[in-house]
């Protein structure tokens, strides 16, 4: 295996992994207020779907990123109603969230399937892209890879520095006392579901309008699963999840690598690695059951309802 | 709201008009005024759910009234949130401490400030440091919240007031959780505050100590104002009747037994925490004998629920050796196992553990009694509810009928219904954490009966308390536990509040540290 | 004015009450959907839910739906009840039908009359196989349950399409993905004479009563419930956790993986890369709309079967895209969880007052 070999391999590994990225980056904010949003892969395929329309009937990739983001806010924002103002049970609803995008999302998109549009193209970053080997792996990308990298910052800055961070983590660990000192826990849980909605629209028109610039049933391929599993493996920090991604995004490309060296493998075989892998993991990570309840959200996935505090 | 008023030379700091709360199926708080000078000490007196909780989250602003008035210097104020309230002063310490665990102390303390207040403190590490040498609150900025006891939590929570100069503290049973000198330690801090004009709002049902620290004290029953009065000129007995009324049967004492031979022993437990958060187990020794009631003193957090798991093998790591029910070792064996060998266990939480909220008491009988209702896998459901039915008679459970859920039972009830269902086995043992915790006084005298006629029929009690009066009305021998440790045991008889305080503190356990060592 | 007011006990009314409003706010919903889309309500109305039942081919196609929908819901019920959120009935029947297959087309040549019972168990044991993996990775490394499930669907799912691609495709088949067509002596008898309803069928139902019975008759069944009402409860009572998990998750892989090859040994007559439609996903909106009631997971599968048919229809007749069949079912889930909330709260009308 040749350096250029290994150069695009983790080139690739990148572009592969910045949907779960994005992902992954909204869900941990949902999760770290304490909501589990099994929703994230209808959520993603909706914004795949509106992603690209909006792009197809335009013309223009701005408006199918912008129209997938808010199409994601939009149903998280169904899920958000049930969960928070209604009560229903988070598991439930997530699927049923699924369940509808899927359904919804291949609805609507029937008629443009097979139809392709122009993406968005590479940009090379003058000077840093001619580093040797590191310029083609990070600097030699389209504008939504970039962003991806300047939102994991912002992100990070945001969940580890800030105040909104701080409000954000004590609702995740304990919303009936952030409600007695008089925090807005249903406020700051809207705003972190919503924000969770927009980044796995994100990551739907990277899918549609990047990763494979067209629209197909199901183009997402249990991504928003695999995201969860993602955060998890993280344990809920910014930096691993990045790094996790690119991870997962490398074991999706894994029949690259067996072919480069030589290996040959039915190609349906090899299209289960990235769920193998995923199963894997996250058998390494939570066999450690003290540190998972160390690290998670500590009323994740609990209900909470501020009439009930008799 | 224009209305015109009349400064007074001493206008109330608060002032509460018939306030009225109204949950469903329940009128909390029934027309309740109160008023509050500066620098007062107000005890706000009553049994478990007579409103107390109610009505000082009213003032706080986390719970809404329906009607009335609350009056702020003179002036009527609408306090919609705990941030209404923080900005006009009013700091409130809560029963179940509204910390984050995974938080510093500085963060917590963030957490509750505007923008403004923390521009105007500046570094707040400082003021923290400050303030805590001010008061003797001994309370460090950087530490997380998860390593605190729960003595230190509540100087956190105190801290957390005194940072945005509170005019009036409100606390929650501040003392239920503390050891006896903690106790005087926070009285100390009180009577400070008060001297400095800050009004404080004492809620307890710990009589003796209203007499000592306040001023003032109103009595609430069933959500209504009953009584006042002036603590110092009454006594803990005549209090005692105001808040519970002319039902009040004051409890003697009971007669010690000793105990016959060991029913159930631990022999150098030790074990890690199983949760984060936990307290781990050390060297543990204990002999519990047939026929009396071992009563286990301590501040909540300290242990006992990992004994108690651990016991009763709800905590299923194997400890073979350490654990022996007459001569049988049973540390290997399940939880279900232990309980058909004659373990029996009261927990701490009814609804939720003790009981299945959303069940009928019958299925919540089966729940841990399935001795001749199972034959062959199959539920005998008809003489398991005869036998329901039987139960919620003997031990005059107030309800619908075997039908009932067990969440529509008052705590008094479901624990009566607990307690027979517990001793309805004939247990050998029987395991008992705080058994009249919020219970009231009737429920409370049938459940101690109980207990003393299980010990008197020979059984080993294990009871497990923080009410301290309790333990020694009821208990034949003694201990407490502080950090996981076990102190010695002694008769009930042979010691006193002091000793056992001394020992809920900890100071046993460098002396038997050297005696092993 | 109108106030939510929290309810002091349960409505029973409202839990029976919930389910019958979400289908008629999905219809509502459907209702308004079509009118927009140009397409003429009434008719597509009739079409999916009408049409089904007007001959008896169609009930009896609508049963053959129902068989599959009805195993799979009945096992996800007992998991759901224990807490244990199996979503990977899809998978397990994905592994029943692959299992069943490599044993019928074992015996595709011969006339033995084990053949029937032996493709049955492989598909029972191959759903409880594909169950117990994730079951184990739970109880023994405490991986989330929800995702490894779902993992193991896509792992199926890519098996069975390797398998018809590699080692079950038929030799004599010019390279399509599918395998031989099996002998009759691997097939499922036919209950009528006309129609395609077949003995599996009747198992579904014989199993929905099983587990009513174990339910609400056996100690076991009271255990199962325990664990999903109160988990602390249980733990301290002393129920053996493990193995009522064992049990719920092996149950439920049996009866998906009995779906599975009951629909390649009945309907389909082979393995193709479709055996399913997403039965085993659609099987968790019956459990749910059944109140995770195996008795009620009958009339639930009737429905939704009903809507599979009519889905089929509908994208014939009116050249309707079928997924509106799953964004459907995701309103119906959608719509009972927000009833549900009625269940535990009212509505009370006030006169006008400034409070």
């Amino acid at each position: 295996m040749d350096a250029d070999l290994i150069v695009q391999i983790l080139f690739a590994a990148i572009k592969t992994g910045t949907p779960l990225l994005f992902i992954a980056l909204g869900e941990v904010i949902c999760e770290k207020s304490g909501i589990l949003n099994l929703g994230q892969e209808g959520m993603m395929l909706m914004g795949a779907v509106v992603g690209f329309l909006a792009a197809y009937s335009t013309g223009n990739a701005g408006f199918g990123v912008l129209g997938a983001i808010a199409m994601g806010s939009v149903m998280s924002l169904i899920f958000a109603v049930l969960v928070l103002q209604l009560g229903a049970n988070q598991v439930a609803t997530g699927l049923a969230l699924t369940i509808f995008g899927t359904g919804l999302s291949a609805f609507i998109g029937s008629g443009v399937v097979g139809q392709t549009i122009q993406g968005f193209q590479p940009i090379a970053i003058p000077y840093l892209s001619d580093i040797p080997y590191l310029g083609r792996i990070l600097f030699n990308h389209d504008i939504i890879v970039y962003l991806s990298f300047v939102l994991t910052g912002v992100i990070a800055y945001v969940a580890n520095k800030t105040r909104i961070g701080l409000v954000l983590k004590a609702v995740g660990e304990n919303p009936h006392a952030a409600n007695a000192i008089g925090i807005k826990v249903l406020r700051v849980r809207y705003l972190a579901i919503m924000f969770g909605g927009g980044m796995a629209g994100l990551a739907g028109a990277y899918m549609s309008l990047v990763y494979t610039p067209m629209w197909v049933e199901n183009m997402t391929a249990g991504r928003g699963w695999i995201a969860l599993a993602l955060v998890v493996f993280a344990s809920w920090r910014i930096g691993n999840i990045m790094l996790g991604a690119y991870l997962f995004g490398f074991a999706s490309i894994m029949h690259l690598v067996l072919q480069g060296i030589g290996w040959s493998i039915s190609p349906n075989l090899l299209a289960m690695l990235p769920y193998v892998a995923t199963v894997v993991v996250m058998v390494i990570i939570s066999a450690d059951q003290f540190k998972e309840k160390l690290l998670a959200p500590r009323s994740l996935g609990k209900p909470f309802d501020p009439r009930q505090m008799a | 709201m224009s209305q015109t008023l009349e400064q007074h030379n001493l206008t109330a700091r608060l002032e509460l008009v018939e306030l009225t709360k109204q949950y469903p199926g329940c009128l909390a708080n029934d027309r309740i005024s109160l008023s509050l000078k500066p620098g007062e000490i107000h005890a706000l007196l009553g049994e478990n759910g007579a409103g107390k909780s109610t009505l000082v989250k009213s003032i706080y602003g986390v719970v809404s009234p329906d009607t009335g008035d609350i009056l702020w210097n003179g002036k009527q104020v609408e306090i919609k949130s705990p941030s209404t309230a923080r900005d006009l002063g009013i700091g409130m310490v809560f029963q179940h401490f509204s910390l984050f665990e995974t938080l510093t102390v500085c963060q917590n303390i963030e957490l509750c400030l505007s923008k403004k207040q923390l521009s105007q403190i500046g570094h707040l590490g400082n003021k923290i440091t400050e303030l805590s040498k001010e008061y003797g609150l001994d309370v460090d900025p950087d530490r997380y919240v998860h390593s605190l006891s729960i003595g230190e939590r509540q100087r956190v929570e105190i801290m957390r007031c005194l940072v945005q100069s509170v005019k009036l503290l409100i606390l929650d049973e501040p003392t239920s959780v503390l050891t006896p000198q903690e106790v005087s330690g926070l009285f100390g801090v009180l009577r400070t505050l008060a001297k400095e004009g800050c009004s404080i709002l004492f809620i307890s049902h710990k009589l003796h100590e209203v007499t000592e620290i306040c001023d003032q004290a109103t009595i609430l029953r069933g959500g209504k104002v009953v009584d006042t009065c002036a603590p110092s000129e009454e006594t803990p007995a005549s209090i005692a009747k105001m808040m519970v009324g002319d039902l009040a049967e004051q409890e003697a004492g009971y007669s010690k037994k000793q105990g016959t031979k060991t029913a159930f022993a631990i022999n150098k437990l030790s074990l890690a925490a199983k949760q984060p958060f936990g307290t781990a187990l050390k060297d543990i020794c204990l002999d519990l004998k047939a026929g009396e009631i071992l009563g286990i003193a301590g501040v909540a957090g300290n242990g006992q629920d990992e004994l108690m798991a651990i016991i009763s093998g709800e905590d299923s790591r194997n400890v073979k050796d350490s654990l022996t029910l007459e001569t049988l070792s049973i540390g290997h064996l399940s939880a279900g196992d232990r309980r058909q060998l004659g373990i029996a266990y009261v927990p701490e939480e009814r609804l939720g553990r003790g009981a299945v909220p959303d069940m009928s008491l019958t299925e919540n009988t089966l729940l841990t009694h399935s001795k001749g209702f199972v034959k062959n896998g199959l539920v005998q459901w008809q003489s398991l509810k005869d036998y329901a039915n039987r139960l919620i008679d003997q031990y005059k459970v107030k309800c619908h009928g075997e039908f009932s859920e067990a969440k529509s039972l008052s705590g008094g009830n479901l624990q009566k219904f607990i307690m027979g269902r517990e001793i309805g086995q004939n247990p050998k043992v029987l395991i008992c954490a705080h058994p009249t915790w919020g219970v009231d006084v009737g429920a409370a005298l049938t459940i101690h009966q109980a207990l003393l006629e299980l010990r008197d029929q020979g059984a080993a009690i294990l009871l497990v308390s923080e009410d301290i009066d309790e333990l020694f009305l009821l208990a034949d021998r003694m201990a407490a536990v502080c950090d996981g440790y076990l102190s010695p045991l002694v008769q009930t008889e042979q010691t006193s509040i002091d000793q056992i305080g001394q020992w809920m503190a900890g100071t046993f356990i460098n002396s038997t540290t050297e005696t092993v060592a | 004015m109108i106030r939510i007011q929290a309810r002091t006990e349960p409505s029973t009314f409202m839990s029976f009450a919930s389910p019958l409003l979400a289908i008629t706010f999905t219809l509502i919903f459907g209702f308004v959907l079509f009118t927009t889309l140009g397409k003429d309500p009434l008719q597509a109305m009739h079409l999916l839910l009408i049409a089904p039942l007007s001959d008896s081919y169609n009930i009896g196609e609508m049963f053959v739906k129902m068989g599959p929908l009805l195993l799979c819901a009945v096992g996800l019920s007992l998991c759901y009840r224990a807490n244990m959120w199996n979503i990977g009935a899809e998978g397990q029947l994905l592994a029943g039908a692959l299992g069943g297959s490599a044993v019928a087309l074992y015996f595709i040549d011969s006339d033995s009359f084990i053949a029937l019972p032996l493709t049955l168990l492989a598909g029972i044991i191959s759903g409880m196989a594909w169950a117990a993996l994730p079951t184990f990775l739970k109880l023994r490394f405490n991986s989330n349950l929800i995702l490894t499930t779902i993992m193991f669907n896509y792992i199926a799912l890519y098996l069975l399409i390797w398998a018809v691609n590699g080692p079950l495709r038929d030799p004599d088949g010019f390279g399509f993905p599918e395998s031989a067509i099996f002998s009759d002596n691997t097939l499922l008898p036919t209950l009528l004479d006309s129609g395609r309803i077949h003995l599996g069928v009747l198992f579904a139902i014989i199993c929905a009563l099983i587990a009513w019975f174990i339910l609400s008759k056996t100690h076991l069944g009271f255990q199962i419930r325990v664990f999903g009402a109160d988990e602390p409860a249980a733990r301290y009572a002393g129920f053996k956790g493990k193995n009522i998990s064992w049990f719920v998750m092996l149950f439920a892989g049996a009866l998906a993986g009995l779906a599975g090859v009951g629909e390649v040994t009945g309907p389909i007559g082979q393995l193709v890369p479709n055996v399913s439609p997403g039965y085993g996903y659609s099987a968790i909106i019956v459990a749910y709309l059944a109140r995770l009631h195996p008795l009620g997971a009958i009339v639930a599968a009737v429905f939704l079967a009903v809507l599979y048919m009519g889905g089929d229809l509908a994208q014939i007749e009116m050249g309707i895209p079928i997924a509106v069949i799953g964004m459907f079912q995701g309103v119906l889930l959608f719509f009972l969880l927000a009833c549900d909330f009625f269940i535990r709260n009212r509505l009370t009308f006030t006169h006008q007052n400034a409070a």
